[in-house]
């Protein structure tokens, strides 16, 4: 009963609010999927902090730093959508510490040189526009909202990259090379970003249904590849895909197959950081627990002094 | 570990004379806390002039579930609103 008048609200575009009625599915699903989108926000800030004290100029600096800090304020914004589904914000960062929930893959790939700071934001938050732009019009509230959120600060990111892919690519030949070999490495990740393909996807059905997911990870990254193709050829660089080519008769772009083993084996933590991803993130954490406390402390002190 | 912090409601007046709309929330310890961690989070593009947080735990909010019932009694009093009224031909400016 309750049920039915749930899917029918979804399916007349109603947004779903946190004290409303939900199935146990949908609850579940959500704080999965925003609790995974949360970390990945503030995991990333990793491989982009590790440029910060060592980018070319201060200009460059001054807007990585900015991008970074935004990445943070994705991740509360997140957060906070996820907690008023009745989880906390302490079990949220127990569930990623104890590899329970996960992060997007990509940021499990070391960055190199500055030119991975080009292909981060061009490719990664170029990936994860595309996905956020879709999950503006998620059937739940909050996540609704935060995504409306986010993808107004996200345009910054990506053309600060692409800018930084486009000055590299047209520098010395040194530039240009390490700009290509940030496209080389960057370029199957990212694109492995939306995950698995529709049909090795069990979850998708519930998602599309409950209008979770407005989109399936297939429509998903073609739309991602159609718009990036172009932008590679107008800096004069070339993606690593000799299968990549225009389909007349789809009006889309045909591409080579991924390798979905090499995507696994990241997912299930063999990455060539995962290891070092998470325990930078536990110790920040622990780093920070006098900062939390003091700051408790400091919450009570007027108060006392106020009765005595 | 200790206790969570307080969560805090955030509303945001972006220019001088429009009203405050809610923007989000906060973890803090205090209110000087979380009037500059909303500041932090939610202004880095000026978005705003002034800044209200309030304790989550304060907000009273009416049930949605119970919506109709709870905004019933003014369902039916469309003469509040000036379509209801005819206004003979020719009539301007009201
Ligand atoms: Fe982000
Ligand atoms: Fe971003």
């Amino acid at each position: 009963m309750n049920e039915t008048i749930f899917q029918k609200r979804i399916d007349a575009e109603k947004k779903i609010e946190p004290k409303d009625w939900m199935p146990d599915g949908y609850r579940k699903h959500l704080i999965r999927q925003i609790s995974q989108h949360a970390h990945s926000e503030v995991i990333g800030m990793q491989p982009e902090g590790n440029w910060i004290s060592r980018a070319p100029t201060l200009r460059a600096k001054m807007i990585l730093l900015a991008k970074v800090q935004d990445e943070a304020g994705h991740g509360l914004y997140l957060y906070s959508a996820c907690e008023t589904l009745g989880i906390s914000r302490e079990e949220l960062i127990q569930q990623l510490h104890d590899e329970k929930a996960k992060y997007s893959s990509i940021f499990n790939y070391p960055t190199l040189s500055w030119a991975d700071m080009g292909a981060i934001g061009w490719l990664v938050d170029g990936a994860a526009i595309v996905n956020q732009v879709s999950l503006q019009r998620t059937s739940y509230g909050p996540y609704s909202r935060g995504m409306i959120k986010i993808c107004k600060e996200e345009s910054f990111h990506q053309r600060q990259g692409y800018e930084i892919m486009a000055q590299m690519a047209s520098g010395t030949a040194k530039q240009k090379e390490m700009a290509q070999d940030a496209l080389n490495r960057f370029w199957w990740p990212s694109i492995m970003m939306f995950g698995p393909h529709d049909a090795d996807s069990p979850r998708t059905g519930n998602a599309i249904k409950w209008k979770i997911k407005r989109q399936t990870n297939d429509e998903l990254r073609q739309s991602f590849i159609d718009k990036t193709v172009e932008q590679a050829e107008v800096i004069g660089l070339e993606i690593p895909d000799p299968d990549l080519k225009w389909n007349e008769e789809r009006g889309h772009y045909d591409f080579g197959e991924m390798d979905w083993e090499e995507f696994w084996n990241v997912v299930n933590g063999n990455g060539p950081c995962n290891k070092q991803r998470l325990a930078h993130h536990k110790k920040a954490h622990d780093d920070g627990a006098w900062v939390r406390d003091a700051a408790k402390a400091h919450a009570k002190k007027p108060k006392i002094a106020a009765t005595n | 570990m200790a206790a969570n912090a307080d969560v805090w409601e955030v509303f945001i007046q972006s220019k001088n004379g429009l009203a405050h709309k809610h923007v989000g929330n906060v973890h803090a310890a205090d209110k000087v806390m979380a009037l500059e961690n909303a500041r932090d989070l939610y202004t880095r593009r000026n978005e705003g002039s002034c800044i209200w947080v309030v304790k989550a735990t304060d907000i009273i909010s009416s049930e949605s579930e119970d919506s109709e019932a709870f905004f019933d009694p003014s369902n039916d009093k469309m003469y509040r609103h000036p379509t209801f009224y005819n206004m003979p031909d020719g009539a301007k400016h009201i």
